[in-house]
């Protein structure tokens, strides 16, 4: 993840542009490079895509992947559905809300940790499930959560 | 000697459960004992609570061995696993495990069997039969046999597979397309990630005879971002089939597809709302007609199925309609990747015929749930579909079966719930979930569930309990016959049947039966 660049940018959006229906294959490629979503980006990828600002900026609002801020160094994804539910995901929702004193969607005050809520990892038969960075864990308790909470959190 | 195989998983659900370091610690032991081991990623079979589960082959078939973990390894060497030998983990061979040994596996045949990236190895499980027959009857007749066959979209809905390819190939345009939902949302549902990330030529087999069939040389799968493995293995084998010119734009029946990518929107597990965020817009519901048959994506007819209903294919076509119509119950025939989930004891995939009962999947096959206390409730079908008290546990697991008792088996997750759950706030939930996920466009979905989500609150509270009972089932009876899609017209499923099945959640009195 990289700071602005609006070259960068640029190239990026050339790159991803070239398919059918191209919107979300840039922005998830914004995004890849990015983090996130910056508004900066936007009027580019309108004018790529030959689309108004508002037009895009209803396709990125629209989706929960684009955020619109960049997170923090890691991004700790807790599953909020119903097998994990049932394997007391809202505990450890609670878990790891309180020990980075944040809500949904922030990152900690240090930087380091992004919580953010998904519905379903498809891996509801080892519930609950989070992902850290891209490394999905199952069967998570209260201790293997703060195992993992410990590891996003260090300095 | 040989080298020693080892099959080892790297479904995502393997990999949260640590197979990847399992892995490391063969590579370790492979270095510290001067061996040379033949590792072989495989996807998963599907007996979670036994993952990751490794498999060594030996002259009289294969040994299982699970749940391992990397401290395991050193202990499995010196009881001999590689050459089958006992160890408190040793399973024996894995078609013996009760669960497996009992299920129908047609469409899961390879799953955590074969090297998923090898063409060659599908091809010597029995992959690309299919292909080659649709390709001997021609398209017409092939679509005769899915029709004959049975086969309903598995993604939920169980509209007649043969019907849609036909009506897809009797449309005139100069593009088709094939578009495979592999937006796989539901909560408790995992097989289109299972199969992707264990089998992904048998997709790519059933979007080319899919293809061939209805007159399409273009196919689109798109899979939500929150399944990176599955989008992984899935490229890697389209690239792989590329390279061995099974895709592409040569031959005699030119065909190829991309992956497009989701982007954490459940509604665009609908069909519409999938053409247009493929087309790269906000993924909102589309008015039918027209139907995608006709006008699908990019305006041009387009055919839009389920991975499973797409991956069933193959098989179909390799052994004859008549073998899969032979199974299951009523009208809904062959088999069903039923995935157990949740508190469960033993969670897994289980591919049946059509027609065990709730009961017999949740308590027998299912062992109950995984924190041993009594099973409560059972949601069938993701969030959209009800919640089943004990009192319907003998509903055989058939699309009519399930529509009488106002459930769906959509997908076929089952989420075990045992008795700590409290189905008020389940109710809550699915409406919140709704008024989260809603595309916004028709008015019952986008105002009707944030109003559910208040009057369901106010009865949690204990205002006026009965007046707002009636209020919500109103608005859970405006929702369903006046929205637009599947999203707002199915949350009252969950809403209602916790209401009706367990009134003492809401504080309210049990109807007299």
């Amino acid at each position: 993840m990289g700071p602005w660049d609006k070259d960068r940018a640029e190239a990026i959006i050339a790159a991803a542009s070239d398919v059918e229906g191209a919107a979300l294959p840039i922005l998830h490629a914004l995004k890849e490079e990015f983090g996130f979503i910056p508004e900066e980006a936007v009027p580019l990828v309108a004018a790529r895509l030959n689309l108004s600002r508002a037009e895009l900026h209803g396709i990125v609002t629209f989706y929960h992947d684009f955020r619109r801020a960049a997170p923090g160094r890691h991004t700790l994804k807790l599953c909020r559905a119903e097998a994990c539910q049932s394997m007391g995901a809202d505990a450890l929702a609670a878990q790891a809300c309180e020990r980075l004193e944040i809500g949904w969607g922030d990152t900690s005050a240090d930087g380091r940790v992004t919580l953010e809520p998904v519905f379903c990892l498809g891996l509801c038969a080892c519930a609950p499930a989070a992902m850290l960075d891209g490394k999905v864990v199952g069967a998570l308790d209260p201790a293997k959560l703060g195992a993992l909470l410990d590891r996003a959190t260090q300095p | 000697m040989t080298t020693p195989r080892i099959f080892l998983p790297r479904d995502a659900g393997a990999l949260a459960l640590g197979s990847d370091e399992v892995e490391q610690a063969l590579i370790a032991a492979e270095r510290r004992r001067g061996i040379r081991l033949e590792i072989v990623r495989t996807g998963s079979r599907g007996l979670f609570w036994l993952e990751p589960m490794i498999e060594v082959a030996t002259p009289q078939g294969r040994v299982a061995y699970g749940p391992v973990t990397a401290a395991d390894i050193e202990p499995l060497f010196e009881a001999g696993f590689l050459e089958g030998g006992p160890h408190p983990l040793r399973l024996g061979p894995p078609e013996e495990i009760p669960f497996l040994k009992r299920q129908t596996r047609l469409t899961f045949a390879r799953c955590g069997i074969v090297d998923r990236l090898s063409t060659s190895d599908y091809r010597a499980h029995g992959g690309w039969r299919g292909l080659e027959r649709a390709r001997s009857l021609g398209p017409a007749a092939t679509i005769a046999e899915v029709t004959k066959s049975g086969l309903r979209g598995r993604g939920g809905a169980g509209f007649p597979t043969g019907i849609k390819w036909r009506t897809t190939a009797d449309a005139r345009a100069p593009q088709k397309y094939i578009v495979c939902n592999a937006d796989e949302g539901d909560s408790g549902t995992y097989a289109d990630r299972m199969i992707m990330e264990g089998d992904p030529f048998s997709l790519i087999e059933g979007m080319m005879i899919a293809g061939f069939a209805v007159g399409a040389t273009k196919g689109f799968v798109y899979i939500r971002s929150e399944y990176p493995h599955a989008i992984e293995i899935l490229g890697r084998a389209i690239d792989i089939a590329r390279r061995e010119k099974i895709l592409g734009s040569a031959g005699e029946a030119p065909f190829d597809l991309d992956i497009r990518v989701g982007a954490g929107a459940y509604v665009c597990g609908e069909e519409t709302a999938m053409l247009d965020s493929l087309e790269g817009k906000r993924g909102q519901v589309r008015a039918k007609p027209p139907l995608p048959a006709h006008k699908g994506l990019f305006g041009r007819p387009t055919v839009i199925n389920n991975v499973i209903s797409l991956t069933t294919v193959p098989a179909i076509l390799a052994d004859g309609a008549d073998a899969y119509r032979d199974l299951g119950l009523g009208r809904s025939r062959g088999t069903m990747p039923i995935q157990l989930a949740g508190n469960v004891k033993y969670g897994g995939l289980f591919e049946a015929a059509f027609g065990l009962t709730l009961g017999e999947l949740v308590d027998d096959i299912g062992g109950g749930t995984a924190t041993g206390r009594p099973v409560r409730a059972v949601q069938v079908g993701g969030p959209l579909g009800a919640y089943f008290p004990r009192a319907l546990f003998d509903t055989p697991f058939d699309y009519e079966a399930f529509t009488a008792k106002n459930g769906l088996i959509g997908h076929g997750g089952v989420v075990v719930f045992d008795d700590t759950v409290d189905l008020a706030r389940q109710a809550r939930f699915a409406m919140e979930f709704c008024s989260i996920e809603s595309c916004g466009k028709c008015t019952p979905c986008r105002i009707g569930s944030t109003r559910g989500v208040e009057v369901i609150d106010k009865i949690i509270k204990g205002e006026r309990r009965a007046d707002n009972a009636a209020l919500l089932a109103d608005l859970c009876d405006t929702m369903k016959f006046g929205s637009l899609c599947a999203l707002g017209g199915f949350v009252p499923y969950p809403v209602m049947s916790a209401l009706t099945y367990f009134p003492e959640d809401f504080g309210l009195a049990r109807k007299a039966a």
